[in-house]
């Protein structure tokens, strides 16, 4: 019992993790995709919607190339003492990339539906373009921002394939996915269903929830 | 006491829109100036590259000494800094900002209101008001005091009275009437009501076709129009 509940606090807190660290990068380039026409835009588009679309365990992988002891990233970061391979660092890393796509597409959803009227406006105003995103484009866009980042964070809590790659099965490093898939294989049914029951607990609340925000009010 | 002197405005320049080509030509110290003409005229595009929200591709923009736009000279200052008041059609009111805020939303002193623009439109009542609970005229008076209260050079109205029934237009008129004689703020107005425009402007401008027709004084350019 004491592991159920200790995998599913770390789970949720990498999850709240890794949404808090991709949701700056994910709404800045919502906004440039949304906002500026730029040379390779419908490249950038594609390489943040690549992680819904190839394998889970082929994007673990390659973090694995970058983040690992000889890879370009893993050897950066150890020049600092930074080790992620196999460590908490690793769980949040794949859940990161993995949400990535999920609160790009929402924010992005949120920043196409603002007006640029509002924003034309704001400028006339007298309100440089940082003030004007900060007042006007992200407090009308903030109901898709959240629920980009509700199914960015349930998407985390599901996140199974580029984990086992990089983070392993380890304990310290175990999430509810890795424990669901774990006690399947060990043939312990009983602990593997109470895994399932909080993913699809959790998972049902963070989908009700995204879809209330996107509704309108 | 007036807050502005008469600016006088300069718009020589051309815009490429699509298939649509604007080329615009005034010079006009009058103090409400009135763009005339069918829609898909330019009127809206000619207030917009005032505004700074669309560039010209050559030309000039000039409101007083102030050069907004100078293709040859490469000025082209952004629409944070050229003081230009804009009330668009729809009024682009912030949605999520009261009343109050929306007022506020261009002041960058500590002053706050400016309880002259308050009195003349009568909106004291209506600031602590969520935008969505003020009735169309209520919006317009709110949306002119916005633009007015960052002190602009040039008013630019863009239909202001185009989503108002005739009562009501004529009810919000002479709060636009107040504004012109006693803030003093020179204005570009668009519209295509001939008895609007006779009583607002000093001096029509007709488009037609992405082209000035004809400029003048309301009598002499209306009366050819009726």
């Amino acid at each position: 019992m004491t592991e159920f509940f200790e995998v599913t606090i770390f789970t949720v807190f990498m999850a709240v993790l890794a949404t808090g660290v991709m949701l700056p990068p994910g709404v800045a380039i919502a906004w440039l995709l949304s906002r500026r026409n730029f040379v390779g835009r419908t490249i950038l588009e594609t390489l943040v919607t690549l992680p819904l679309v190839v394998p889970p365990v082929a994007t673990g992988l390659i973090l694995l190339k970058l983040f690992g002891q000889r890879g370009p990233v893993g050897q950066l970061l150890a020049v600092v003492g930074v080790d992620v391979i196999f460590t908490w660092k690793a769980v949040v890393l794949a859940m990161a990339v993995m949400s990535l796509p999920l609160i790009v597409r929402s924010a992005r959803a949120g920043f196409d539906q603002v007006d640029p009227r509002c924003e034309g406006i704001a400028a006339t105003l007298g309100a440089r373009p940082i003030r004007v995103f900060w007042t006007v484009s992200l407090p009308l866009a903030r109901r898709s921002l959240l629920a980009g980042a509700v199914l960015g964070f349930s998407r985390a809590i599901g996140e199974f394939g580029a984990t086992v790659m990089i983070a392993g099965t380890l304990p310290g490093t175990r999430t509810i996915s890795v424990s669901i898939f774990r006690n399947a294989e060990l043939g312990q049914d009983a602990a593997a269903a109470s895994f399932i029951i909080v993913a699809v607990v959790i998972g049902f609340i963070a989908v009700h929830l995204s879809n209330k925000l996107e509704v309108p009010s | 006491m007036m807050l502005h002197e008469t600016s006088p405005l300069l718009l020589d320049f051309c815009l490429r829109q699509q298939d649509f080509v604007l080329k615009v030509r005034i010079e006009s110290d009058a103090r409400t100036i009135a763009l005339f003409g069918p829609s898909g005229a330019g009127k809206t595009t000619t207030l917009e590259a005032i505004a700074g929200l669309r560039c010209p591709d050559i030309g000039s923009i000039r409101v007083g000494a102030k050069v907004l736009f100078d293709h040859q000279q490469k000025v082209n200052l952004p629409a944070h800094e050229r003081r230009v008041g804009y009330v668009p059609q729809d009024l682009a009111l912030f949605p999520h900002l009261d009343a109050l805020h929306n007022v506020l939303y261009g002041v960058t002193n500590h002053d706050g209101v400016d309880a002259r623009i308050v009195d003349i439109l009568e909106i004291g009542s209506l600031l602590q008001r969520n935008i969505k609970d003020l009735s169309g005229g209520e919006r317009q008076r709110v949306a002119l005091a916005r633009a007015l209260m960052t002190k602009p050079a040039i008013l630019l109205l863009d239909e202001p009275f185009a989503a108002l029934d005739l009562a009501l237009r004529d009810r919000i008129l002479p709060y636009l009437e107040r504004v012109r004689n006693e803030l003093g703020v020179p204005m570009v107005y668009v519209s295509h009501r001939v008895d609007e425009v006779q009583r607002i402007a000093d001096w029509v401008v007709l488009l037609s076709a992405g082209e000035v027709v004809r400029s003048g004084v309301p009598s002499e350019i209306l009366g050819e129009e009726l």
